[in-house]
């Protein structure tokens, strides 16, 4: 691995200054040797990011996504780590399947994959899997989450916050009351489902089941977080838990901070996203909570689906959407462009907070001598078309297709190794 | 593509005088009035068979049916245009082992009185079907001719020949107009 | 005009025209060859991924009187997620020539994503709980017949209450939107759980009371309550669904003189309708399954009947 000189790059702090890279780490100019030079003048250092809500689809569906093909998506975003959800084939619930899914990231991975186990036994609802064998194995497991579904069984999601407590761990739920929002529902419970006769999904269904779990953290002194926060009923909770002290971390998607309930109008499945797309005072409460610190973090619930799984109606078609390769333009776009977020808040939101979920020491570390070497270089002012066919993911359900956004990312260095460069 | 102003070639009092010539020549080539149907080609052909029931009355002293004849639903070009507007049919009755008169405006290339021939078929089975026709205008793509004409008219195939009746067109008149090159 | 799947897509005057034409189709029913030659050499395919013999019977005879060549495709039960996707349906049966597909799907959305598709017209003929243009333009052929034998046949200053499940119908909203446009006044009456997410924007007066509305209605269109919907729990019993929203004869005796009685069918008799109403002199619940045919000839006109673009 060659050494690495960074010439003239800003950080967030505004301060500019050359940055050398030897060994996987941030070391003194004097100490690289034969360094491949980066000009990055006019451009901004900031730590590499971290997404927490990452669906890589390996193994199980390889024809939609790889750890190879996500991982290299992420490094085109800014992304050195990545957790990978659990909903995989076969369902990551053991320490063997945690292990393995390490082991083909050793081998693939463009990024650092951290392991999310699953909280109950397939994602079934019923059972615990297998946390205190997932946590002991080398795959380190500390967050769990059945995402895709929302453990519905009170007793069971009490259990699993005590259970994981013993080791640190965070329970991360995908909030969803089935009974409320059902299998079929599709569409945010509005005007627009009532009037396009799609099965509406209300705000509350989400909100109920955080302000249960949030009951329930108080009362086994556990650790939760919630996952993709679309309303703000679901703001509204996470205010209220956290004023009261309890140990709740929250994340809002980049489409929820974006994207209109109006885009289904059209019956395009691609905007097909669960849970679904909100109307405009939802994106206004999670951006500001994301602003003040309510929702802690951005994770993008990248979620690539082959063709196949979407040309279907929109009732039956797959739900969600690709997001590590704009999520960074969409926080600039809607946080950092409006004075709502300073880049500060940005490494906070996308690489610092994210990386504590786990307690990583790799990751979401300050840009510093001695740290490890995980950056993303940034072009502030460059914008660009979104295309869906430039893109590493082996998939197309962009949302951003067409729309003209930032074009931040020039190039991303993971352990002291290029990953991407533009 | 503008045309040249129309020229007039006939007015209102030859147009009457025609369509009274026409009225007895309907009379008496089918001997009388009775069994008589008079059917219109919208839009102007329907106008033209009322005044022709008009005449007969007079001729005749009795009422002859009169209907309406729309051709739309059985035009061999509808592809050829947008959607086109559909007119009116409506049939006085039978006209089951009647003499039906089919009345239109301008006989040309004969493909409107080819098409109203198949719309008539599936209304009934006359026992004879005439056509009256105020201007021929020559030009046939189509072994048509008409019974009853007012008048031959020699225009060139591009001219355009426009017969104006005062119920829609504020006055009676006949006129052609050459398209500018 | 290139598709029909929205009743909203219509303007007044499209609208109109559709009504108009669908007159003269209307009298071909009285002949006694019921055949135009307008459509031959077109093929048209009725696909049906949702059960509907009426409907379907309505738009296959529709397409044989205009002499298109029609086929029925039931393709029921392949519409999962894990069966070909609607996307290769589609297109396989586009590849074969075919110049407009008829479509009803279980699924709101799937016309307009088939639509979204394949070369050929495309008609709505009902999706999921969506709409269902082509019952709506019956529905105001069949009242404007209605209103044209009491002398006036403009739907400007009629009230129009519709009456049921509007949340699960389809017909409900292809309705609206098409007697907006006609610019009757429409007054919707449901039970508070059967009303959909945001029907007050939908530019109607939305009433749980229908003891309140029926006797200003011009029209009384009652809509099929589903039996599913019975266990649902969107309303206590059948029982109590009837006393407050059916139309019973006692509030049959009550409507004002003159007004009619719809319901797009199949009627649950003694649920939402009583046989009363049902047969009553003033329902034009069969004036509506015979206006099926002479609009569906207009609308397939409409959109056949002319140059491809």
């Amino acid at each position: 691995m060659r050494d690495l000189l960074i010439t003239g790059a800003r950080l967030a702090d505004g301060t500019t200054g050359d940055l050398a890279v030897s060994a996987g780490r941030f070391v003194e100019a004097s100490g690289v040797h034969d360094a491949e030079r980066l000009d990055a003048d006019g451009l901004l250092a900031l730590p590499g990011l971290v997404d927490p809500h990452t669906h890589l689809r390996e193994p199980g569906r390889e024809d939609a996504e790889t750890i190879a093909t996500g991982t290299l998506a992420a490094a085109r975003g800014g992304y050195t780590a990545v957790h990978a959800m659990a909903n995989l084939d076969p369902v990551t619930d053991t320490a063997e399947a945690a292990e393995h899914l390490l082991a083909l990231a050793a081998r693939d991975a463009h990024a650092e994959v951290v392991v999310v186990g699953s909280v109950t036994k397939g994602l079934a609802g019923e059972e615990l899997s297998e946390m205190g064998l997932m946590h002991r194995s080398s795959a380190g497991v500390t967050m769990f989450s059945d995402d895709g579904r929302c453990v519905m069984d009170s007793l069971v999601m009490r259990r699993a916050l005590t259970y994981a407590r013993t080791f640190g761990g965070v329970v991360a739920q995908h909030a969803q009351d089935t009974r409320l929002a059902g299998p079929g529902a599709c569409c945010h419970e509005s005007e627009i489902s009532g009037r396009l006769g799609l099965p509406g999904w209300p705000a509350q269904a989400e909100s109920a089941i955080i302000a249960r779990d949030v009951e329930l953290t108080q009362l086994t002194s556990g650790r939760l977080h919630v996952c993709h926060v679309s309303t703000a009923e679901g703001v509204e909770v996470i205010r209220w838990a956290k004023s009261r002290g309890v140990n709740v971390t929250a994340e809002v998607t980049p489409h929820h901070l974006y994207l209109g309930t109006r885009e289904v109008e059209s019956f395009d499945t691609t905007f097909k996203v669960n849970p679904p797309l909100r109307t405009d005072e939802h994106l206004e409460a999670v951006r500001e909570a994301l602003a003040d610190g309510t929702i802690d973090m951005v994770g993008t619930d990248h979620a690539p689906h082959a063709r196949q799984d979407k040309d279907h109606p929109f009732d039956v078609a797959l739900p969600g959407m690709l997001g590590l390769e704009q999520a960074l333009a969409v926080v600039i776009e809607v946080m950092v462009s409006t004075g709502r977020l300073d880049w500060a808040g940005v490494v906070d939101r996308m690489s610092a907070a994210p990386a504590s979920l786990t307690g990583s020491t790799t990751q979401g570390r300050p840009i510093a001598v001695g740290e490890p070497a995980n950056l993303v270089l940034v072009d502030p002012a460059a914008r660009a078309v979104v295309d869906r066919d430039r893109t590493a993911s082996k998939s197309r359900n962009n949302p951003y297709h067409g729309r003209d956004l930032p074009d931040p990312v020039v190039a991303t260095v993971w352990a002291g190794r290029l990953t991407h460069r533009r | 593509m503008t045309n040249q102003p129309a020229q007039v070639v006939w007015d209102g009092h030859r147009i009457a005088r025609a369509v009274a010539r026409m009225a007895h020549q309907v009379v008496e080539s089918n001997a009388g009035s009775r069994d008589l149907v008079l059917l219109g080609i919208p839009t102007r052909g329907v106008l033209l068979a009322r005044r022709l029931a008009d005449q007969i009355r007079g001729i005749e002293g009795s009422d002859v049916a009169v209907g309406e004849l729309d051709i739309t639903m059985y035009r061999d070009d509808l592809r050829r245009q947008p959607t086109r507007a559909v007119g009116r049919t409506s049939i006085p009755g039978t006209i089951d082992d009647k003499v039906v008169v089919l009345v239109d405006d301008v006989l040309f290339t004969g493909r409107t009185v080819a098409s109203s021939l198949d719309a008539l078929k599936d209304v009934g089975r006359p026992r004879l079907v005439q056509l009256a026709v105020l201007i021929d205008r020559g030009h046939r793509q189509l072994p048509i001719q008409a019974d009853h004409v007012g008048k031959v008219l020699q225009a060139p195939a591009e001219a355009r020949v426009n017969v104006r009746l005062a119920e829609i067109d504020e006055l009676d008149a006949v006129t052609i107009s050459m398209p500018e090159a | 005009m290139r598709h029909l799947l929205s009743a909203g897509d219509l303007s007044l005057a499209e609208a109109t025209s559709i009504l108009d034409v669908a007159e003269e189709m209307h009298a071909i029913q009285d002949r006694p060859i019921k055949k135009l030659p307008t459509l031959r050499g077109r093929t048209v395919i009725n696909m049906f991924f949702e059960d509907s013999t009426r409907t379907r019977t309505s738009f296959e005879m529709a397409g044989k009187w205009m002499s298109a060549d029609t086929i029925n495709i039931s393709a029921k039960g392949s519409s999962t997620s894990k069966g070909e996707s609607l996307r290769d349906t589609m297109l396989t049966l586009d590849a074969m020539g075919t110049d407009c597909f008829v479509i009803r799907h279980g699924s709101s959305g799937a016309v307009a994503q088939a639509a979204s598709w394949v070369r050929a017209h495309v008609v709505n003929a009902g999706d999921g709980t969506h709409e269902h243009p082509t019952q709506a333009l019956l529905d105001a052929f069949a009242i404007r017949r209605h209103l044209r034998a009491g002398g006036d046949d403009a739907f400007e200053g009629r009230t129009i209450a519709i009456v049921g499940d509007l949340l699960h119908s389809r017909v409900v909203r292809s309705n609206v939107l098409l007697q907006r446009t006609l610019g009757s006044r429409v007054v919707l009456v449901a039970p508070p759980t059967l009303l959909p997410t945001g029907v007050e924007q939908w530019g109607c007066e939305v009433t749980n009371d229908f003891d309140a509305v029926v006797d200003e209605a011009d029209i009384v269109m009652m809509l099929r309550v589903q039996r599913e919907r019975m266990h649902g729990g969107f309303f206590p019993t059948a029982r109590e669904y009837t006393e407050l929203y059916g139309l019973t004869p006692e509030r049959l005796a009550r409507l004002r003189p003159g007004a009619a009685i719809c319901h797009p069918g199949p009627m649950n008799r003694g649920l939402e309708i009583s046989s009363e109403a049902a047969d009553a002199t003033n329902s034009l619940i069969l004036d509506q399954v015979t206006a099926g045919v002479s609009v569906r000839m207009s609308v397939l006109y409409h959109l056949l009947g002319g140059s491809p673009e």
